[in-house]
């Protein structure tokens, strides 16, 4: 059962996912100890033990590693031992029916919800949604209480309050399975419904179902065990692990083995068999090899081979000198910025354009240490603002220079403003990370600069959530709070793409007040060259991690030296220019057709 | 607010009403005859027609349904006929025991999950994490009933330090310092499997969060990770954790089941699995019908904390 998620389909990557389950000690514990019990359990026949069900009245209660009885014996004589692996033999089967009971039925539902939807669909999740509205095991006691006590009445009532688990699972992925083209392809050939569900979607759905099952069987063993304890399980002289512990406890104190052996068993069965499970299903979810779901540090992993001079004398406000940035991948590092290097001065505006992937956008947030990081990893370089170099700052202090002296206005506001504060809080949070100001007086400063921004009304905007607010609004909040400490340095990373046209003009509009008024130094990350010619006094342009070309925008406007530059020049089109724009960008591409 | 807490009670109306005939059709299981059961030897077809006109079991089932609920409106749940007592009276008594016990496990599985859930996440692959990560999976791998027999033979019997059983001592106790001794072993068992589940959710949700663009804008305004991931992170991942702890509610509902029986605390659970044993099916129904009800009001109070926490999810 569990095993077979292992066993994926091509032989290839069977061999791949098996060496890093065994990798995973854990996991490979797990399985070792479960197939350990399952083997024994099974060979219980076959294996030289006496009777579990002779009582032996004399010989009650013998402690463990007596003659004769290995594990001691029970309150009626009986060797526990035996009756142990008789009992554990018992509780798997009964764990695994209700797992397979639960499957079936929950899959069943699942798919034909999930495939019908409509009508039959509410119908039966609202069913199903009453079966969850039950404390989880309260609805399996009233079903025993209804059918009367007994094992299999106990493995009905586990299965049916599992159910709802399962159906909601695969009712999801049918869902998302049921609009796919080769669903569509098979009921244009003319295929029935019931051929499509079974012959389509379920081979489809089959993995989340296994995978469900390998999750939710320890769960099962457990609770059916816990029918049993409570007596509503398996009846004498018929014992599962649940029922020898229930029995055992009249004797707790004279006899604390009969009860610790059972409970012993069945926490090392569902205790193996969830290690195994969570081992199979971080085999199988490709994350987490990649490290994508590690944790982002504060400060981005620096490790420079050569350090670099901590200081420049009669640097302009930024220096950035052979920056190196890649990404952990495995053991090695895929470089993603390459030596690059610029400077910008005070009120000075620096466009680096390129398209998404050229690494603009991780030379941005490099400067600060903002790169994710793991895997995010600085591997060379210096990055001098105001003549010190930040990269070999402490972790606190580079993060007191964020948002003081260096402050960021970033591409979408939506997600980078957070959801579940007011907007003059965040502002006004700012103000207080690098200010010892009073929390009213902050709020006050927040206030001014939304109206520095050209946010009307601020007073009565100032509680609004970032959701109640228009992208334009969401993205002058953004620069307020880059504004809160009076900064040297904006980086502002596309911090229009997310906009339409007339918002993003009035946006370009305000950065450049805003640097005129103040002599803020502007680094604008872009992919759109009108926005260059509009704002920038040079240009940068960026290609695969490096900078290809960078001079005064309009030279470089004027004579690119590089053909990317030049594509990216043609792809500025012009109003009124119509089909005359695809016929002037066309013959610049053809060189890069494959 | 008071808009959305209204909308989110008339929602749990039908939700109740599915309950309701839920446990109706379970009761209608039943192998054999109600009323021969209850005549034993006496069953004559007269008297089983008579005793069927005199429960109304002659009329079709969705009159007794209809029957059935009207008298639980009016509080008429049925008289428990071993106990002879009414049903509605046994079960709010039993219930008080259980909602002290089952409301402190909530309180410690809250608490400790999702503090443990954020230093895990925070040490993500540190020895936290890891002592964290092995706890949870121990937790979650533990029988309740199992583990409680141990706590009684070290705590109780072994070391002497807590009661075994009961909710109060039999001589001298009742009060509120005797109660919590009596309270402690029996709610912390109850909250393992509950602190693990917590545990291991409140480390996704952090992780989840931590990734978010709105943490690196955080970041970038120069606040201290402390705040980056106590005022921000948390807050953030709080609004999936909620609904996490109302679903624990029902379980630590339905565990109270075993830890009762163990610790013999003279709870709903307790006298649910001795009802079961007699049949005593009228008061198995009242105390699951009960039970499933408070079950989905405090998931709808659950559902009404989230959306404070979250004014996206008022509209």
């Amino acid at each position: 059962m569990t095993q077979s998620v292992t066993t994926s389909p091509s032989p290839n990557k069977r061999r791949n996912n098996w060496q890093l389950l065994m990798a995973n000690r854990l996991a490979a514990a797990g399985l070792f100890i479960f197939g350990f019990i399952l083997v024994v359990a099974i060979l219980a026949p076959l294996l030289p033990m006496p009777n579990p069900d002779i009582t032996d009245q004399p010989n009650r209660l013998l402690p463990p590693l007596s003659q004769g009885h290995l594990l001691g014996t029970d309150h009626l004589g009986r060797d526990i031992l035996s009756r142990l692996i008789w009992g554990t033999q018992i509780s798997l089967i009964v764990g695994v029916s209700a797992t397979a009971l639960a499957a079936l039925f929950g899959s069943l539902i699942g798919l034909v919800a999930g495939y019908a939807r409509g009508v039959t669909d509410s119908v039966l999740m609202r069913f199903v949604d009453m079966l969850m509205a039950f404390p989880y095991i309260l609805l399996a006691i009233a079903i025993v209480a209804a059918l009367g006590p007994g094992l299999l009445n106990a493995l009905y009532a586990i299965a049916l309050v599992n159910i709802p688990f399962f159906a909601r699972n695969i009712r999801g992925v049918t869902v998302s399975i049921r609009n796919r083209e080769f669903v569509d392809a098979a009921r244009l050939s003319g295929k029935g419904h019931a051929s499509i569900l079974f012959t389509e979607v379920l081979p489809n759905v089959l993995p989340v179902i296994v995978i469900t099952m390998s999750t939710t069987v320890g769960w099962m063993i457990l609770e059916t065990a816990g029918l049993s304890f409570l007596g509503l399980g398996a009846q004498p002289p018929t014992a599962d692990l649940g029922s020898m512990l229930g029995q055992a406890r009249a004797q707790l104190f004279t006899a604390p083995h009969a009860s610790i052996i059972p409970g012993v068993m069945i926490f090392a069965l569902v205790m193996s068999i969830n290690l195994l499970g969570d081992g199979i299903r971080d085999v199988l979810d490709p994350r987490l090899r990649s490290g994508a779901l590690d944790r982002p540090l504060s400060v981005t992993r620096i490790e420079r081979q050569t350090l670099p001079a901590v200081a420049l004398a009669d640097a302009p406000v930024l220096v950035v000198e052979h920056l190196s940035t890649g990404f952990a991948n495995g053991g090695a590092v895929t470089p993603a910025v390459r030596d690059v290097s610029f400077r910008l001065g005070k009120g000075e505006c620096l466009g680096i354009i390129g398209e998404s992937g050229s690494g603009k956008s991780v030379t941005a947030l490099s400067l600060m240490g903002l790169v994710a990081s793991p895997p995010g990893i600085i591997t060379s370089g210096a990055v001098y603002i105001g003549g010190q170099d930040v990269l070999s700052l402490r972790a606190h202090e580079l993060i007191a220079l964020r948002g003081a002296r260096v402050a960021y206005v970033f591409q979408d506001p939506l997600t980078t403003l957070h959801p579940l504060f007011p907007v003059a809080t965040q502002i006004a949070e700012a103000v207080m990370a690098h200010n010892q100001v009073s929390k009213r007086a902050a709020h006050q400063r927040a206030l001014e600069l939304m109206e520095t921004v050209g946010i009307r009304d601020a007073a009565e905007r100032a509680r609004a959530y970032p959701h109640e607010l228009s992208g334009g609004q969401r993205q002058r909040i953004g620069i307020a709070m880059a504004l809160a400490n009076d900064p040297d340095i904006i980086i502002a990373d596309e911090p229009t793409t997310a906009l339409d046209v007339t918002v993003q003009a009035r946006i370009l509009e305000l950065l450049q007040d805003l640097r005129r008024e103040r002599g803020l130094a502007l680094l604008l990350i872009t992919h759109d060259f009108g926005v260059v010619a509009q704002v920038c006094d040079r240009v940068a342009v960026m290609k695969n991690g490096e900078i290809v070309e960078q001079g005064d925008t309009a030279t470089i406007l004027r004579d690119p030296q590089h053909d990317y530059t030049r594509r990216l020049i043609a792809c500025v089109p012009e109003l009124g220019e119509g089909h005359a724009f695809l016929d002037r960008v066309r013959p610049l591409f053809e060189e890069t057709r494959p | 607010m008071t808009a959305y807490i209204a909308k989110r009670l008339l929602a749990a109306i039908p939700v109740i009403l599915g309950l309701s005939i839920i446990v109706f059709l379970v009761m209608k299981l039943i192998p054999g005859d109600p009323a021969q059961a209850l005549l034993g030897s006496y069953a004559t077809p007269e008297n089983v027609a008579r005793i069927n006109r005199a429960l109304g079991l002659d009329r079709s089932w969705p009159e007794q349904y209809v029957i059935w609920v009207g008298n639980l409106l009016q509080g008429d749940f049925g008289r428990s006929y071993i106990l002879n007592r009414p049903v509605l009276d046994e079960v709010i008594e039993r219930f008080g025991a259980t909602l002290i016990l089952a409301g402190a496990s909530l309180v410690i599985c809250s608490i400790v999950g999702i503090l443990a859930g954020i230093a895990s996440a925070v040490h993500q692959f540190g020895w936290t994490d890891r002592i964290v990560t092995f706890f949870v999976l121990v937790g979650i791998s533990m029988p309740a009933f199992f583990l409680g027999l141990v706590f009684i033979l070290f705590f109780a019997v072994q070391w002497r330090l807590l009661p075994a059983s009961g909710m109060y001592a039999v001589y001298g106790g009742g009060d509120l310092p005797d109660l919590l001794r009596h309270l402690i072993l029996p709610a912390g068992t109850l909250a393992i499997v509950a602190t693990g589940v917590v545990a291991r959710l409140t480390r996704a949700a952090m992780l989840e969060v931590l990734r978010q663009d709105f943490i690196r804008t955080a970041r970038a305004k120069g606040l201290s990770e402390n705040a980056v991931i106590y005022r921000h992170a948390f807050r953030a991942a709080l609004v999936s954790v909620i609904p996490v702890l109302g679903i624990q509610a029902g379980f630590v509902l339905g565990g109270a089941v075993y830890i009762e029986t163990v610790f013999q605390w003279p709870g709903l659970g307790q006298m649910l699995v001795k009802a079961v044993s007699t049949r005593d099916l009228l008061l198995v129904q009242g105390g699951v019908l009960v039970a499933a009800t408070v079950y989905v009001l405090v998931n709808l109070l659950a559902d009404v904390a989230q959306a404070m926490l979250d004014p996206r999810l008022k509209a």
